[in-house]
């Protein structure tokens, strides 16, 4: 990747941030704190974008940006009150500066006319503004606009043609000003001709430049040094607005907007650079109580790291914790008492090396606020679509999960949430003929469970309609019509292949795609979902994912003596055939009858060739497991030896992919054993009995919960 | 004038490890480590000269049985035999050998041309032989070791 | 990426004490002996910065300077020349010929790496 890529790159990750703090001080003002913290945040977040925008070139992105800052500008200087109406506005232009920033990252082209509305409403709240009003193309903004009230050095710079004949760089030294102070620079491409007058041995570029910095005009000369005589040079002291008070405002100057400049493994630094600048700038204004450090302070705190680094870290990690046992293990087994010193100090060392371990997986961990911010805007929209009144309710944004974790919860929650308002709420006219509010609730929460992460997702709506399901799975040939189930199975009866309740299929609930896919990428994941309903009261999505997918929950099992690991995600239940439940249909495929159905039998070890004699299912242990596509099978082995965490390792970094194995790992004593791939055994045994005996097994896949 | 730092050594280091009664040897350059034997995780539907896997520092290291690859006569290791790690492109793998037997120093004239009657077998994985004080060792080649593709082994 | 310096001074104590300074800060140093030596090593290598002596034989920093700007490849290159406080004749005649910048001799090593870090990009 090259260098401007990489910077691209990092400017989209910006982006991210920024719209999440948008989103997240604009819901604050919302419910009522208007703290200058929080608008000041809001509109940097609208400044940084724009600044960085300008950079690429995105004029579109800058333009819109533009406009909103300057009506956030109204508010921040207590020209605009933020009355709900003002927030609805600013919450439409947060969406649309996304819709921007995602046409941008994808080269695509923005619908400018969608942004036309907002435009009209934004200007409308500065409509004092004349200029505003009737201008849309502005320019960026700089030092004069008033936002800057800090006294500061103006400098004017022009460089000749012999300045970079002489292996000068403009880059170079704004640079070096900008470690004097804070720097807010604006470039002047008003002389630069058309393309075929452009002389390339010419100068056509001057810079404006504000410069944040307690520093004598000669100490910034200084700067010039190599470069006098070759450029034009105009330093200016500007005398800052005072308050009454006799306090400065607060300057408002993105870096990354300059820095974005400079040199990519610089790009990495830009916030900490502009946190200490700005600091800097504090420094010189005692008197001051800033309104950004909180901001400032807490980018600040973050660095970037290469996820290779870290995930080579929790490797070494988890070596060292299987070391640890070994040792620990040996140490009892030389038969050295437990109150020795040596077997204390262990003690200690299998304390520290978990910390560390906890430690290190804590890097990768990430609150899943980032997920949850995408959701008031999702919210709106399907309420907008499905004419229902909706208050989102969030809770336990702060709670950590691996990064990997995160981006892969998105999807399933995004769908979750518009079945809960598609199909979970009701209209408004028929909420209040219920005795409910119009307006429906759907309430997110997560939250930290017995080592996994837990979100719910549950609105106050009618319920699971269980006479409809029952009818649906009926209808669709998933149960028989005389089957008898409890209310539990009739709601879980919408997690099956191709179940869909609502009878035409909605935009909003997507294409055609039901809970089931949900369920299915939720297994992915090594997770579960499942629901609880109370008709009238509203229904409960629970959905609970490992905290990492560096590590997996498994069955421990022995097959023909091999260790071998099943991931507990695909495990329904834990069975011991009995003679009577066992069936053959062939001489080697056999069914047990389970679950009101019949299910094929697998034995692993004769599967993956560790013998050739099949075992007696009547003296195995059978784990019935459900692959993605909600196929079940019954897996023989000889013995279980119980559930444990395992760290996953790769097969193909050294050697490559094996059939019927998804992953290794490395147990305790420091053997490797396998990790099972569910999907693919079943898959394969599937496409061998299905040639065999293809109707009756199809009648036996057959769901009859 | 210029501080440039070039220059390797004209001759190249070797190391040469016994199976049964032969000798062969590979560049050092590609060997890792060497280290004792230690039971393998068998993998199912893999070729017969693969022993399996073990745990090498948190990796997962394919442990190649180089007499069955080679051709010669099997026999189960013990706690004697040897595994040399070695880098093949950008995959670490274990060579099962007998016992490691010298570190040579040669020239690349001196390697002679492996004789035609050699089998295909052979062929494929001997660069050349090496005479050293009365002995023949085989400069064997480690691009054809592990198994190229699934089309390999069936 | 390591900044690559060029140092072209006759003093065979000046080039040690340009080089010991600039691997100090972290630089990889290339060296030269005259202007026309100098030419010969942007022959093979390109540098990051030049720092050159005025006075040499053969070919001095001057010559060195304007031959290098005449050259379409490398007439960009920052070149920084040694000269005295004193020198202002010498320091406007070289600026001149095109030098970027100039260090002033007996250097101090911080403001010497501190030059550098002002044209190298």
């Amino acid at each position: 990747m090259d260098s401007l890529d990489s910077i691209r790159e990092v400017f989209f990750q910006e982006c991210d941030e920024q719209l999440n703090e948008l989103e997240t001080g604009l819901g604050l003002i919302q419910t009522g704190a208007t703290l200058a913290d929080t608008i000041n945040a809001v509109f940097r977040a609208v400044h940084s974008i724009k600044g960085g925008a300008g950079i690429f070139g995105l004029d579109e992105l800058v333009n819109f940006a533009h406009i909103f800052e300057t009506t956030l500008d109204r508010i921040r200087r207590g020209e605009l009150a933020t009355s709900p109406q003002v927030i609805q506005v600013f919450l439409r232009a947060a969406d649309i500066l996304s819709d921007f920033v995602n046409a941008a990252r994808t080269d695509g082209v923005y619908n400018l006319a969608k942004s036309k509305t907002v435009i009209s409403e934004l200007k409308h709240l500065t409509s004092t503004d004349p200029a505003l009003a009737t201008d849309e193309r502005l320019d960026e903004v700089s030092a004069e606009t008033g936002l800057l009230k800090l006294p500061y050095w103006h400098i004017i710079f022009k460089p000749f043609p012999s300045l970079y004949a002489k292996g000068n760089e403009t880059m170079l030294l704004l640079r070096a000003l900008e470690r004097l102070g804070t720097l807010d620079v604006k470039i002047d491409v008003s002389n630069v001709p058309e393309l075929q007058n452009l002389d390339p041995e010419n100068t056509y570029l001057s810079w404006k430049i504000a410069l944040f910095a307690d520093c004598t005009e000669d100490i910034i000369r200084d700067v010039f040094e190599f470069v006098e005589g070759d450029c034009e040079l105009q330093i200016s002291w500007i005398e800052g607005d005072t308050k009454s008070d006799g306090t400065f405002e607060q300057p408002d100057i993105d870096m990354s907007k300059f820095e974005l400049f400079t040199l990519p493994q610089q790009v990495e630094e830009t916030s900490a650079a502009a946190a200490m600048s700005t600091n800097n700038a504090d420094q010189n204004l005692p008197d001051q109580q800033t309104s950004k450090t909180d901001t400032t302070q807490h980018v600040n705190a973050t660095i970037r790291v290469d996820l290779d680094r870290v995930d080579r870290m929790i490797n070494l990690v988890g070596e060292l914790v299987i070391n640890e046992a070994m040792l620990s293990q040996r140490v009892i087994e030389a038969g050295i008492a437990r109150t020795s010193s040596v077997a204390i100090a262990l003690d200690e060392l299998e304390h520290l090396t978990r910390e560390i371990q906890d430690s290190v997986m804590a890097i990768r961990a990430q609150p899943v606020r980032s997920v949850f911010q995408r959701m008031p805007r999702l919210v709106r929209e399907v309420a907008a679509q499905t004419n229902k009144q909706v208050r989102l309710l969030m809770d336990g944004e702060t709670t950590e999960v691996d990064k990997t974790v995160i981006e892969r919860i998105s999807d399933p929650l995004t769908h979750m949430i518009r079945n809960a308002i598609d199909h979970g709420l009701e209209s408004p006219e028929i909420r209040v003929a219920a005795g409910k509010p119009a307006e429906g609730t759907v309430r997110l929460v997560a939250l930290h469970r017995s080592g996994r992460i837990v979100v719910e997702v549950s609105d106050d709506g009618a319920g699971i309609n269980r006479a409809r399901v029952k009818a649906k799975a009926t209808e669709n040939g998933l149960i028989s019509s005389d089957a008898t189930l409890t209310d539990e199975e009739i709601d879980n009866l919408i997690f099956l292949p191709g179940f869909s309740t609502a009878s035409a299929v909605t935009d909003i609930s997507g294409r055609g795609v039901g809970m089931d896919v949900v369920r299915r990428s939720v297994q992915a994941l090594g997770g579960r979902i499942s629901i609880a309903s109370r008709p009238g009261k509203g229904s409960t999505f629970t959905l609970s994912l490992p905290l990492t997918l560096a590590v997996l929950d498994g069955m421990v099992v022995t097959a023909a003596g091999h260790t071998l690991i099943v991931p507990l995600g695909a495990i329904l239940e834990t069975l011991q055939p009995r003679e009577r439940d066992i069936h053959a249909l062939d001489h080697n495929i056999r069914v047990l009858a389970a679950r009101g159905g019949y299910i094929p039998m697998i034995d692993v070890a004769m599967l993956l060739g560790y013998r050739h004699q099949a075992i007696d299912p009547t003296k195995s242990v059978a784990l019935l497991v459900e692959c993605e596509s909600g196929t079940r099978a019954v897996l023989l082995y000889d013995t279980i030896q119980g559930q444990r965490q395992v760290v996953i390792k790769s097969l193909e970094s050294n050697y490559r992919a094996v059939p019927g194995i998804a992953a290794a790992t490395v147990m305790g004593d420091g053997r490797v054993a396998l990790i099972l791939d569910v999907d693919a055994i079943i898959t394969s045994t599937r496409m061998a009995t299905a040639r065999l005996e293809r109707p009756r097994i199809e009648q036996t896949l057959m769901e009859v919960s | 004038m210029t501080n440039s730092t070039y220059g390797e050594p004209k001759s190249r280091e070797l190391i040469a490890f016994r199976i049964g009664e032969q000798e062969f040897c590979i560049n050092i350059m590609t060997v890792r480590e060497i280290r004792g034997w230690t039971a393998a995780t068998s993998l199912p539907h893999a070729p017969e000269y693969l022993r399996g896997v073990i745990n090498l520092r948190g990796a997962v290291l394919p442990i190649i049985d180089l007499s069955v690859r080679l051709g010669l006569p099997s026999t189960e290791p013990t706690e004697r035999n040897v595994i040399i790690v070695a880098q093949i492109a950008h995959q670490q793998v274990g060579l099962l050998v007998d016992a490691v037997s010298d570190i040579l120093n040669f020239n690349e004239e001196n390697i002679q041309q492996t004789p035609d009657i050699a089998s295909d077998l052979v062929r494929m994985f001997i660069r050349g032989l090496l005479p050293v004080e009365g002995r023949m060792i085989s400069l064997l080649s480690l691009d054809h070791v592990l198994p190229a593709d699934a089309l390999e082994d069936s | 990426m390591t900044t690559t310096v060029l140092t072209v001074d006759d003093s065979r104590t000046m080039r040690d004490m340009l080089k010991y300074s600039l691997l100090e800060a972290g630089f990889r140093v290339l060296q030269a002996q005259d202007g026309l030596d100098g030419l010969e090593v942007l022959k093979t290598e390109t540098p990051d910065v030049i720092v050159t002596d005025l006075n040499m034989p053969r070919l001095d920093g001057f010559g060195f300077i304007e031959a290098l700007r005449r050259d379409v490849d490398r007439k960009s290159m920052p070149v920084l020349i040694l000269t005295t406080e004193v020198d202002t004749e010498k320091k406007l005649r070289a600026k001149a010929a095109g030098a970027t910048g100039w260090i002033v001799k007996p250097f101090d090593p911080v403001k010497l790496v501190d030059a550098i870090r002002r044209v190298a990009a």
